[in-house]
């Protein structure tokens, strides 16, 4: 399946801004992030397809995951 | 010894007196400083109904105790007066280094009373304090009224406080600008100093802001400065990227206003996000005085330099205006600055121009030849902001803030602004603690009285619901209440990223020599906070005016990951004014007034 990967901020320093990436089926974040070398305490906030989503949540075929470190300002 | 300078500065234009006082005994007579005691003397000293850019509005200029102190980004002051926006209690609040030296020269506040009859500006070096002629400074803009009074006091390190030509031609969203382009935006409290025929304020200072508890003191700014070092946001995110960091997050969650809130996502978001702008256009940062955190950009494009953009001007050109060109931002940006005016609100209300252009309501030929007022015209947004600056035909409509421009037009359901205050960047059909602050700040429409997109995005301190209603009264009422606290203190409110309640109680008490509890220190939040209610109550303003406008509350969300939503405030506000102790029409209770003393 492919997922769209979306990375900000610091994420970006040596990996991607954007992705289409192949999966296969029952991926979750967390084994996103772990294929990408973030570790979970890195990511501040994860969001899949615009929604607040935990580690072991399962990727579907077109989804797309916004990955955060801590970010603020105002 | 204690941080406190203990002196107000009070100076009358229209007879030329110049007065010292003695700052009222205790916690600054329970009210901290800053924001709070500026608010609590304004509210006491000036009449109810006076026209704000009348003789008898009068203007302070007020530090913290911990302004000028080596309490991390203790360089912060406020602008507190009557607005002539909307008739709210002002209090803007600016960062830069005239804060901290009006400190050094021996003030905790200077109060500006009347009328000088020609253009004036001050000038202070500690107990030196004159009124000066400014006939020649008049239409000048920051840098050209920096550069002429640098040279004037012929010392480098004097600190410059200026309106432009906007705050002269009392634009209702002028700035006080300080340090070129360091801006207490908020409120047009620019055009009260324009009304006063005040141009700037040039201040040295040879003092220094002491603690009361040295000791106690360094150990508790080493340990602060360690905790945001250590945190996430302002030890790597704020200061790599600055504050428009937020722009990707925001509209990856569907908030990001977009064509005057005409939705919630703005596809182009990545060309001009934080991340972009250090890429491209980044030439250094621009911390603020004893800042850590250096959130403050320095950006060159073209050759042309200057201090900006913040995320805030990044929506209110961008997004706002459907604009995607970074430059052309970065330019409308340092135009505000020479102007003097507020980014948010001049963004924001061209935003409303060009949808009531849109609409056929403002007529091409109202343009005099000026670049098309429509979404996406990247060139409308740097000449209409110098018009706007320099009240220029349509210009000068405009530059009355997007409430009366709607209004004239008689469009006021266009206006996005609470209490004719523009809102900020955030749509809050995704995000219901943070409308329910918009409608219940002070001053109106403002982000940074209650900064619920902390817990409701960010996930600080905690990670809550967006959507859900539950808690979200009590965490506005708090989140309000520290932060009055914050402004009052002299800090930045960025600190409040990785400092918590304890650690302003322990940074107060060992620079003033008080001893306030949290809850001590809170309830003067509280206090502040009932002050400026009461204020605006005697202003006029009712419960009904605790509101946003109509589009957020009745149109659903169009597109992205807010879809489908409206703002349930109605369901939010009785429960929040249980909270705050007030009746259901939002009024104080006498039991509320007497255990806060007001």
């Amino acid at each position: 399946m492919e997922v769209t990967v979306k990375l900000f901020a610091t994420l970006r320093n040596g990996r991607f801004k954007t992705e289409t990436r192949c999966y296969g089926p029952g991926t979750t974040i967390r084994q996103v992030a772990g294929e990408l070398k973030i570790p979970l305490e890195e990511l501040s906030l994860t969001l899949l397809n615009g929604q607040t989503a935990l580690p072991d949540q399962e990727l579907s075929d077109g989804d797309t995951l916004s990955l955060f470190p801590p970010v603020g300002g105002g | 010894m204690s941080s406190y300078a203990g002196k107000i500065l009070r100076v009358n234009l229209t007879d030329g007196s110049i007065r010292h006082e003695a700052l009222p005994p205790g916690p600054a007579g329970e009210f901290l400083g800053g924001r709070g005691l500026g608010g609590k003397m304004l509210a006491d000293e000036i009449p109810a109904g006076i026209d704000p850019l009348g003789e008898e509005n009068k203007i302070f200029f007020v530090t913290g105790p911990l302004t000028g102190t080596s309490a991390p980004t203790g360089g912060r002051y406020m602008v507190v007066t009557k607005s002539p926006l909307n008739n709210t209690i002002a209090s803007s609040n600016s960062g830069g280094f005239w804060g901290a030296e009006l400190k050094s020269a021996g003030y905790d506040m200077l109060v500006v009373e009347g009328r000088a009859k020609a253009p004036v500006y001050m000038f202070i070096r500690d107990g030196e304090v004159e009124i000066r002629p400014a006939g020649r400074l008049w239409g000048m803009t920051s840098n050209e009224v920096t550069d002429a009074l640098l040279e004037e006091a012929g010392d480098r390190k004097a600190r410059v406080l200026n309106i432009g030509p906007a705050g002269e031609s009392l634009s209702r969203i002028a700035a006080v600008m300080n340090d070129r382009w360091r801006a207490a935006g908020r409120s047009g409290v620019g055009a009260v100093m324009g009304s006063k025929n005040l141009k700037a304020i040039v201040v040295r200072g040879s003092g220094k802001a002491e603690a009361a508890v040295p000791e106690r003191f360094r150990e508790i700014v080493n340990r602060s400065l360690r905790k945001i070092k250590e945190n996430g946001v302002t030890g790597q995110g704020l200061p790599a990227y600055g504050t428009a960091i937020l722009v990707n997050i925001i509209n990856e969650h569907g908030i990001y206003p977009t064509n005057n809130f005409q939705t919630g996502v703005f596809p182009q978001a990545e060309a001009t996000s934080g991340e972009t702008l250090a890429e491209k256009y980044l030439k250094k940062k621009d911390p603020c005085f004893r800042c850590p955190i250096a959130c403050g950009r320095y950006c060159s494009v073209d050759g042309e330099e200057g201090g900006g953009p913040e995320y805030e001007t990044v929506w209110a050109y961008g997004a706002d205006c459907g604009i995607s060109d970074l430059k052309a931002i970065i330019r409308a940006n340092n135009v505000c600055n020479e102007m003097g005016l507020d980014t948010i609100s001049a963004g924001a209300t061209i935003a409303a121009a060009m949808e009531l252009y849109q609409r056929g309501r403002i007529r091409p030929e109202e343009l005099d030849g000026a670049p098309e007022l429509t979404f996406g015209n990247a060139e409308a947004i740097v000449e209409w902001t110098r018009k706007m600056g320099r009240a220029e035909g349509l210009g000068a409509k405009m530059a009355q803030g997007a409430a009366r421009l709607c209004e004239a037009y008689g469009l006021p359901e266009l206006a996005m602004t609470v209490k004719k205050l523009e809102l900020p960047a955030y749509d809050p059909r995704g995000v219901v603690g943070h409308g329910l602050q918009y409608a219940t700040a002070n001053r109106g429409g403002c982000h940074v009285r209650g900064y619920m997109i902390s817990p409701e995005i960010l996930g600080s301190p905690e990670k809550l619901d967006r959507f859900s209603l539950e808690g979200k009264a009590e965490w506005v009422k708090i989140f309000q209440d520290l932060t009055a606290v914050i402004d009052s203190l002299g800090m930045c409110l960025f600190t409040s990223f990785a400092l918590g309640a304890q650690d302003y109680a322990d940074l107060y008490n060992a620079a003033s020599g008080e001893s306030l509890s949290v809850e001590e220190l809170l309830a003067c939040g509280d206090r502040i906070f009932n002050n400026e209610r009461l204020f605006n109550l005697t202003e006029g303003y009712t419960a009904r005016d605790d509101t946003l406008p109509k589009r957020l509350l009745e149109d659903p969300m169009p597109a992205g990951p807010s879809k489908g939503h409206v703002h349930p405030l109605d369901k939010m506000l009785p429960k929040y004014y249980e909270i705050r102790g007030w009746t259901p029409e939002g009024i104080p209770t006498a039991e509320k007034r007497r255990a806060l003393r007001l």
